[in-house]
């Protein structure tokens, strides 16, 4: 059975389109910003001594010189006025003519000027998302007020990565957190799902997926699994690790192996694969032990901050090429792997709404469940004190 | 010209001339080739792994080489009786002390191929090894036994570990024949086509692993992996299998040759 996607519709004589990123240079106060956007949260600054919200993001307070904290905003905003861009000098945008933008009143009192949905109406109430373009920079995305985002709306489509059409590959997908991500992005509407098992073990038969041989601790593996697919790949889900409690050599050694340069040759492997794709992504699982030890398991949390930083780094490889690379983070997972962790755990089918939630919302980082979250909102806080915290 | 001299010439003309074939019995290393697999509360094997280094590029301009790792007993190899615990106390039972001598040893064929594809647990017996001998002769002493199963067939395909949900499923011998072999017929270790000299289901034995205790015991040896047993004579064949000198090593990946008498 073949399930490759049909090809796009292009002249197969005519000049491949370069893809552009918006422009990047930002202040410090914007890359601050960036990085709150990347979660999904909705903040903006607010001044510690008048109590005013600013936007643009700032380094003092415009109205009163004070301090400026993040603080999360409401969403609700009203259209003021709207117009159509048809004519720039940008690389990126020049590719996108026609733009709508327009400018908004945003309930937590600065006006902006945002990105608008086709259905937003001048006058009409909006609801306001902070959005990381393809540059990684924040900007805000004017949708109707409960309006669900519209996935073939290009101007949205340019913030997030659509997974209905895509051709993706999942990784490890006999564990159950990568059959999980099979099942999701099936559901999503993946055109073609390919999915990598590790031999001894077998496939299960799911149907319209197409099981591979990869061993991410193989390198030739990773590359005749690439090879394989040969077309268009569009979503890549790592969810390989090695998940074991101590810190024996030869089990750390493995988890960094599968963990650490597993994701080094996948993503060496399929970066130049993403590379130009009109929407793409690499989304990897990653254990929230990367931003804290988890004493029970130092091996593996090792190896999961190790890949946290390679994601960084990765991150920056992919931005000037229109991939996203997306951090999805996750506390103990209800598997075999954590029989001795107590609950709350996170179950895989969670795991894999979540990989689909961070596409089409435009996340760079999504802590799935309870652990996770506050996991990362104590790191956020205090780094040095979530980790004595946690394990000390 | 003394003697030795004219066998080793003989040797050397009988190979030039295709009077003696060599037959290569061993499986290719790659990375996809199957290692046993262990209940997980043990540590596991190794497969085989490659990394290029370089290859005539920018890290290499005019030469090409690779990295690579695997256990001991990772691909076609050699069991040292130090692999054992039956072994430990051997002396030297590590592939580094060996005597260079049993490198090279006759080999004797036994075909329970038939048997083997009736039955994914064939267990050979010693009353099976008797009714051979009846049939063939008798086993001499200080050869390798070779079992032929043609399960080199079934490499590359999952089939060859054949893990099932009770485990791996193949053939192997029980107790009984193992203290035939080693201690009525003397033989000087034991060959397999298989994974491990014993049956995939050799650990629910009444006598666990009788293959691996009782062999590396009595300062026996095991070949695993082996492929083209099917091209050698019941008798007359040489194996010559060397393993790697590695410190204290309790096994070794190797290319096990049989030299065959006629072209």
């Amino acid at each position: 059975m073949s399930l490759r996607p049909k090809p796009e519709k292009r002249d197969p004589l005519a000049r491949k389109v370069e893809r552009h990123v918006p422009p990047g240079q930002r202040s410090r106060a914007a890359h601050a910003l960036a990085a709150r956007a990347a979660t999904g949260r909705f903040v903006l600054q607010q001044c510690a001594d008048c109590q005013a919200v600013t936007y643009p993001p700032r380094d003092v307070c415009p109205q009163c010189w004070g301090d400026l904290v993040w603080q999360d905003q409401p969403r609700g905003a009203t259209l003021l006025a709207e117009t159509t861009i048809r004519a720039t000098t940008d690389l990126y945008f020049r590719q996108l003519l026609p733009w709508r933008i327009g400018t908004v009143a945003l309930d937590a009192g600065p006006t902006a000027i945002a990105h608008l949905s086709p259905t937003l109406a001048v006058g009409a109430r909006a609801e306001i998302r902070l959005m990381l373009d393809k540059g990684g920079n924040a900007a805000l995305f004017a949708l109707a007020a409960g309006e669900t985002p519209d996935m073939t709306d290009t101007q949205w489509r340019e913030f997030v990565v659509p997974v209905r059409g895509s051709t993706v590959l999942v990784t490890d997908a006999g564990h159950p957190v990568g059959r999980a991500v099979v099942e999701a992005l099936k559901a999503a509407g993946a055109a073609s799902i390919v999915a990598g098992i590790a031999p001894p073990a077998t496939a299960p038969a799911i149907e319209g997926v197409r099981f591979v041989s990869l061993d991410l601790t193989d390198t030739r593996s990773v590359s005749e699994c690439l090879t394989d697919i040969a077309g268009p790949l569009d979503i890549v889900v790592n969810t390989a690790r090695f998940v074991r409690p101590g810190q024996g050599l030869l089990d750390q050694k493995r988890a960094l192996d599968v963990g650490v340069l597993g994701l080094l040759r996948l993503t060496q492997g399929c970066g130049p694969m993403l590379r130009g794709r009109p929407s793409a992504a690499f989304v990897d699982v990653i254990s929230a032990t990367a931003l804290a030890p988890d004493a029970a398991y130092p091996a593996f949390s090792a190896a999961e901050a190790a890949r946290l930083s390679l994601l960084h780094s990765f991150r920056h490889e992919m931005r000037g090429a229109n991939a996203r690379v997306i951090s999805l983070l996750v506390g103990a997972v209800d598997d075999a792997d954590h029989q001795s962790v107590p609950l709350p755990k996170v179950a895989p089918a969670r795991i894999g709404k979540g990989v689909v939630e961070a596409l089409e919302q435009g996340l760079e980082t999504h802590c799935i469940g309870d652990t996770a979250t506050e996991a990362m909102q104590r790191w956020s806080a205090d780094p040095a004190l979530f980790i004595r915290e946690n394990s000390l | 010209m003394t003697a030795p001299t004219q066998t080793l010439a003989a040797l050397t003309s009988g190979i030039a001339t295709n009077g003696i074939t060599v037959v290569d019995l061993t499986n290719t290393l790659s990375p996809d080739f199957p290692v046993i697999v262990l209940p997980s509360e043990f540590g596991q094997c190794e497969p085989f792994r490659m990394e290029t280094v370089s290859r005539y590029d920018g890290t290499g301009p005019a030469w090409y080489w690779n990295n690579i790792s695997m256990n001991e007993h990772t691909g076609t190899h050699f069991d040292a009786p130090a692999h054992w615990i039956t072994g430990k106390d051997v002396p030297n039972g590590t592939v580094d002390t060996l005597p260079p001598a049993d490198f090279i040893h006759p080999a004797v064929v036994v075909d329970i191929s038939a048997e083997s594809a009736a039955d994914e647990d064939f267990i050979l017996t010693r009353e099976f090894l008797e009714k051979w001998e009846a049939r063939n002769g008798p086993i001499p002493p200080r050869h390798w036994v070779l079992l032929r199963t043609d399960w080199h067939k079934r490499v590359g395909t999952l089939s060859y570990l054949n893990l099932k949900d009770d485990g791996a499923h193949s053939p192997g011998p029980d107790a009984g024949a193992m203290r035939f072999l080693v201690h009525e017929r003397d033989c000087v270790g034991l060959g397999v086509e298989t994974v491990g000299t014993d049956a995939g289901q050799a650990s629910h034995f009444e006598e666990p692993l009788p293959a691996h205790a009782i062999l590396h015991g009595n300062g026996r040896y095991g070949l695993q992996c082996l492929t083209n047993i099917d091209q050698l004579p019941t008798f007359g064949a040489v194996i010559i299998a060397t393993p790697l000198k590695i410190q204290g090593g309790s096994g070794s990946p190797l290319r096990v040759i049989a030299l065959v008498p006629g072209g």
